[in-house]
Formats: C-alpha cells, sequence, structure tokens
C-alpha cells in the first residue's frame, strides 16, 4: 500500500533556521550575491579558478553552520546528470587518447573538460542551496518583491507575483494533508490507487483528484473573501510588520562577494 | 469480530526532527455488537488509534487484530479488512467526488467487484439506512445541503455493509437537530444490523446517550475506561484533562454539593427530571425542606 502517511515530511523549501550572520543577511544581499555567482561561475575556465570559488562558498557554509549533509542532499537528485556530463565529455572530446575501449575513446582534454562542466555543476548547486537553506521562503519573497519593484514601470506585477509565491507557499503543506486525507478516505472504501494498467490508474485518481480539486477551490474562495474582508487591496501603499533593512554587514558582503567573485570571473 | 489491540504505539515520522508518538501502549478490545465512545482533548490521539483499526496506519509496535488475525501480518489483504471494518472519516463530505449520489455510494461496492444487482441493493438500503430520499439519488451530491452530504458520505461506507463502523467525530459542525438525526441513525444500525460501532466525540452528552463504553484518551494513552455512568462519575478526572461530564450529570453533582440526595449517574434531562421530582416528592411526604 501507499505510504500515505509520508507525505508531511516533504520539507517545502529547504529553510534551516538559524542566527548566523549569512542567516541574518538582508534576503536582497543574498539573491543579488548568489545571482552573481551564478554567472560567474560559468565565466571561470580553470580549475584555480573553481578552487578559489569553492574555497568562498566554503567559507560561507562555515558561516551558516548548515551540516554538510544538507548540502549533499540538495545534489543527490542531479548526481546522475553530473555523471553524465563528466562521462560525455570525457569521451566525445577530442585529443590526446590515454584509454581506449572499443569505439569509446578517453581523452585528456576530455577529462579535463568534464571535471570542470561537472565541478561547475556541483558549485552551481551547492552555492544555490545555500540560499533557500539560510533564507526562509517568505523572506525569500519579501526579497525577490523588493528587488522586482523598480520593474512595475515596465509593467512587472512585482507584489502580486510575491504574493502569489506567499499564498502558493502557504497551501502547498495544507494540500498535502488534504490528499493524505482523502487517500486515505477513498482507501477506507476499497479504492486502489496503485495497480492496473496506465488508463486505470489514470481513473483511479478521479476519486482524489475532484475533492482535491473542489477543496483547493473552496479554499481559494474563503482566502479571497478573507483578504477582502480585511481590506486587502494589492500592494499599493501597502507597508510590512517586517521592515526589509540593509546593515552594514550587507554592505560588506554585498561589495566584497561582488569585487571577488567579478575579479574571479575575469581574471580566473 | 472482536477487534484486540495490544500495546499499540504509533510515532509519525519516525526517526526524523519530526518524529512525534501520537499514541502509546493502547491496549483495547471491542466486542461485537458494542457501542464504544472514544473521548479525548484535541491531540490526544484518537484519529490515530481508530485508523489502526482497518489497517490505513501501520503501527510502530503493537498489534492489531481483527476476527483473531493481526491485519499488519504479510499476506493479510488489507482490502478485505477494510471492507469489514469501515471507517468513515471527520468532515467525510469532503470525499465525495461522483456525479451522482448515487454513484458515489455505489463506489465502494463496486471496488468490492459485487454484482450490479447486489450493488443496487445495497445502495438502496444504505441510502435508506441514512434517511436519503432516493429521489435525490440522481442529483449531485455537490448540490446537497452540508447534513445531506454527511449523510451521503456515510452511506458510501455502509454501502460496503462492514461489521465494525468507525465514526470519527460524526457529528461535528452539524446543527442540534441533525446531531440528534445522526445519533438515531447510528443506534438504529446498531439495533438492526448488529454493528459493532465505534465513534469519536468531543460532545459527553452524546457519548453518555448512545455508547455502551467510554475510552478517555489524553496525550496518546488511555486514561480511563467504562460505562459512561462510571465514567462520568468522576468528575474530577474528566476536568483535570480538559474534559467535562454532561451538564446534567454536573447538575446533579452541583445538588448533592448542597445536599441534596439525588443520583449523581444522570445523563439526559429526563433522567435528570425524574430524579429531581423522586426527590422532592419524598420530601413533601416527608415535610422537610418547605423552602424549596
Ligand atoms: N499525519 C500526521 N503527521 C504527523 N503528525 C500527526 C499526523 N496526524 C496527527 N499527528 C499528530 O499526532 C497527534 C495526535 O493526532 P490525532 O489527529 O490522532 O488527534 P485527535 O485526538 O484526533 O485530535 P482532534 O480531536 O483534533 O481530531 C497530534 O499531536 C498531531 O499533531
Ligand atoms: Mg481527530
Amino acid at each position: 500500500m501507499v505510504p500515505v502517511a509520508t507525505f508531511r515530511n516533504i520539507a517545502i523549501g529547504q529553510y534551516i533556521p538559524g542566527e548566523s550572520m549569512l542567516h541574518r543577511l538582508d534576503p536582497r544581499t543574498k539573491i543579488a550575491v548568489t545571482l552573481l555567482l551564478v554567472v560567474g561561475l560559468f565565466f571561470i575556465d580553470s580549475y584555480l579558478g573553481y578552487g578559489l570559488a569553492a574555497l568562498y562558498i566554503a567559507l560561507a557554509v562555515l558561516n551558516s553552520g548548515i551540516p554538510a549533509r544538507f548540502l549533499f542532499r540538495g545534489l543527490k537528485p542531479v548526481i546522475i546528470i553530473i555523471l553524465l556530463t563528466f562521462a560525455l565529455n570525457s569521451f566525445l572530446t577530442e585529443g590526446e587518447i590515454i584509454w581506449q575501449w572499443g569505439f569509446l575513446s578517453l581523452t585528456k582534454e576530455g577529462l579535463y573538460k568534464g571535471g570542470l562542466l561537472a565541478v561547475r555543476l556541483i558549485l552551481l548547486i551547492v552555492g544555490t542551496s545555500i540560499l533557500t537553506l539560510t533564507t526562509s521562503p517568505l523572506a525569500l519573497t519579501d526579497g525577490l518583491e523588493s528587488l522586482l519593484r523598480p520593474g512595475r514601470r515596465v509593467g512587472i506585477p512585482a507584489h502580486e507575483l510575491a504574493m502569489m509565491m506567499t499564498i502558493a507557499l502557504r497551501f502547498i503543506p495544507t494540500l498535502l494533508e488534504e490528499t493524505e486525507k482523502i487517500m486515505k478516505a477513498q482507501m477506507a472504501r476499497g479504492a486502489d490507487f496503485e495497480s492496473g494498467n496506465l488508463l486505470q490508474r489514470a481513473k483511479s485518481l478521479l476519486p482524489l483528484l475532484v475533492p482535491l480539486f473542489v477543496s483547493a477551490f473552496r479554499r481559494a474562495d474563503e482566502l479571497a473573501i478573507a483578504m477582502e474582508a480585511r481590506c486587502y487591496r494589492g500592494g499599493e501603499g501597502r507597508t510590512k510588520l517586517k521592515q526589509l533593512a540593509f546593515r552594514p554587514a550587507d554592505f560588506f558582503v554585498l561589495a566584497g562577494s561582488g569585487v571577488f567573485i567579478v575579479w574571479l570571473a575575469l581574471v580566473a | 469480530m472482536p477487534i484486540e489491540i495490544k500495546d499499540l504505539t504509533h510515532i509519525y515520522n519516525p526517526g526524523t526532527p519530526l518524529a512525534r508518538t501520537a499514541i502509546r501502549n493502547i491496549n483495547l478490545t471491542i466486542e461485537d455488537g458494542e457501542i464504544v465512545a472514544i473521548i479525548g482533548h484535541t491531540g490526544s490521539g484518537k484519529s490515530t488509534l481508530v485508523q489502526h483499526l482497518n489497517g490505513l496506519l501501520k503501527p510502530t509496535s503493537g498489534t492489531v487484530k481483527v476476527d483473531g488475525v493481526d491485519i499488519n501480518q504479510k499476506g493479510v489483504d488489507l482490502r478485505t479488512i477494510r471492507w469489514k471494518v469501515g471507517l468513515v472519516f471527520q468532515y467525510p463530505e469532503h470525499q465525495l467526488f461522483e456525479e451522482t449520489v448515487w454513484d458515489d455510494v455505489a463506489f465502494g461496492p463496486r471496488n468490492m467487484r459485487l454484482s450490479d444487482e447486489e450493488v443496487r441493493a445495497r445502495v438502496e438500503r444504505a441510502l435508506a439506512a441514512v434517511d436519503i430520499d432516493p429521489a435525490l439519488a440522481n442529483r449531485s451530491p455537490f448540490e446537497l445541503s452540508g447534513g445531506e452530504k454527511r449523510r451521503v458520505a456515510i452511506a458510501g461506507v455502509l454501502a460496503m455493509e462492514p461489521s465494525v463502523l468507525v465514526l470519527d467525530e460524526p457529528t461535528a459542525g452539524l446543527d442540534p437537530r441533525g446531531r440528534q438525526d445522526m445519533l438515531r441513525q447510528i443506534q438504529r444500525l446498531q439495533e438492526e444490523r448488529h454493528l459493532t460501532v465505534v465513534f469519536v466525540s468531543h460532545n459527553m452528552a452524546e457519548v453518555g446517550a448512545l455508547a455502551d463504553r467510554l475510552v478517555v484518551m489524553e496525550r496518546g494513552e488511555i486514561v480511563m475506561e467504562g460505562p459512561p455512568k462510571a465514567v462520568f462519575a468522576e468528575r474530577d478526572r474528566l476536568e483535570a484533562i480538559g474534559l467535562g461530564v454532561p451538564e446534567m450529570t454536573a447538575l446533579m453533582a452541583k445538588l448533592r454539593e448542597m445536599g441534596w440526595d439525588v443520583p449523581v449517574s444522570v445523563l439526559t434531562v429526563d433522567e435528570a427530571e425524574k430524579a429531581i421530582m423522586a426527590v422532592l416528592r419524598r420530601e413533601a411526604r416527608v415535610g422537610t425542606r418547605g423552602d424549596l
């Protein structure tokens, strides 16, 4: 049978609460630095450069106090892609052959290039997970909203986007809980969610999906009414309980990281 | 079909930081034809417990035996257990999904691969058992009133004709009239079909009126158990764990404190009236307490 009770385990975002400097940085700082890092990593094309970038990321991890296993957890789903990238590049790049088996030839240049790409992917994933590991989903949307705000003049609905993200995040656990409940209720009536061919299985999902949609629409309706009852009228003139505040630490991190990453990207 | 629960413990998300022991060392036997009410504060583990009765949740440790068979053993077909032990979830109306009331009630029997005639017969019996007008059978379940939806959902479980009916807060969110109807239907089912009934409730008057036996839970453990009158007699203990006693039982307790010779084991208004009248008559005869 389906291990239904495990639905609630799914962590939303991967935020791990903490008190480190990295945790307390303004989300805008972290978003900006992460973006810069992502772009920078694409420019670097030497092992020395990647070594320095890895050192930089390692310092951030050390500061955040996040156990390494959480970083590796983020790598797990893409490990195949990383290995594949490495293998394909190692074998398909032309150059000095160091090992041959049938039509497969491992080249020195390939090994070098494949290695670089693999390291780049790993650093990309670890680097970006630091952002989501140290920033709560709400802070993240807050930061995004604030960063997107100048875009309003060209028609980017910054507040609305952020509100949608916030609501979606808020309701994911609720929907999962509801899924679990309805699944159990239908299983109590002998529903079978896992045997049969594809068509039968798709059909067997109806007893789950229909009530789920009905309740999602009901919730959406209720939420809209509750928001209107509290005079919600979009982002215009809206103030925040938690103001984002740019502090000296943010300035130093932003300036320091900015200079370092740009230097790394251009020189290394 | 007795149900025997032995040393049952359930931990949600074991081995993670979210681990939570919802029920612990539960021992409980439910005999054939009994009406057992499970009461307890919110979060005390009632829903967790009842979901073990048909194998929807697996014990972390301990066993659940239905009819002498350990339902979590390898090779036990849980679907057949679920036909024998019908479980109605809290707010079951949220699980309606078919186009018509009739089809929704037929979902269970169809999963049992019964013949068309048998399905039809069962659906009709089930709808009748919950007093749903056959004229409603072709309507969409989403067009019904809240109380009707609830009854259709219960019919959906009854249509599997289980020998044990488990209901998680069947009267939650109903108006007083709806509650009354629901309780009457449950009682009638038990009498007519000799069902074993296990139900979860927050309403003391309700469990007092309906149950043969109460099981009181607190923080995942059974702390009291026995016939309603015996359990309600321990009012202080119940109140200590955040539960009350039926209003009439409380009234009798107050009267006794004031020196009236009334029995404490009174549950309903009728019984209370009789008890008070008895005292008044006795005293009128003796001629004391002219002041009342
Ligand atoms: N699927 C789940 N995952 C994790 N924890 C759960 C889950 N379901 C219940 N719990 C926890 O287990 C404990 C017991 O919950 P349960 O639902 O059994 O209580 P209850 O007595 O039915 O409460 P209520 O009267 O509110 O329905 C609670 O602390 C609850 O938070
Ligand atoms: Mg419950």
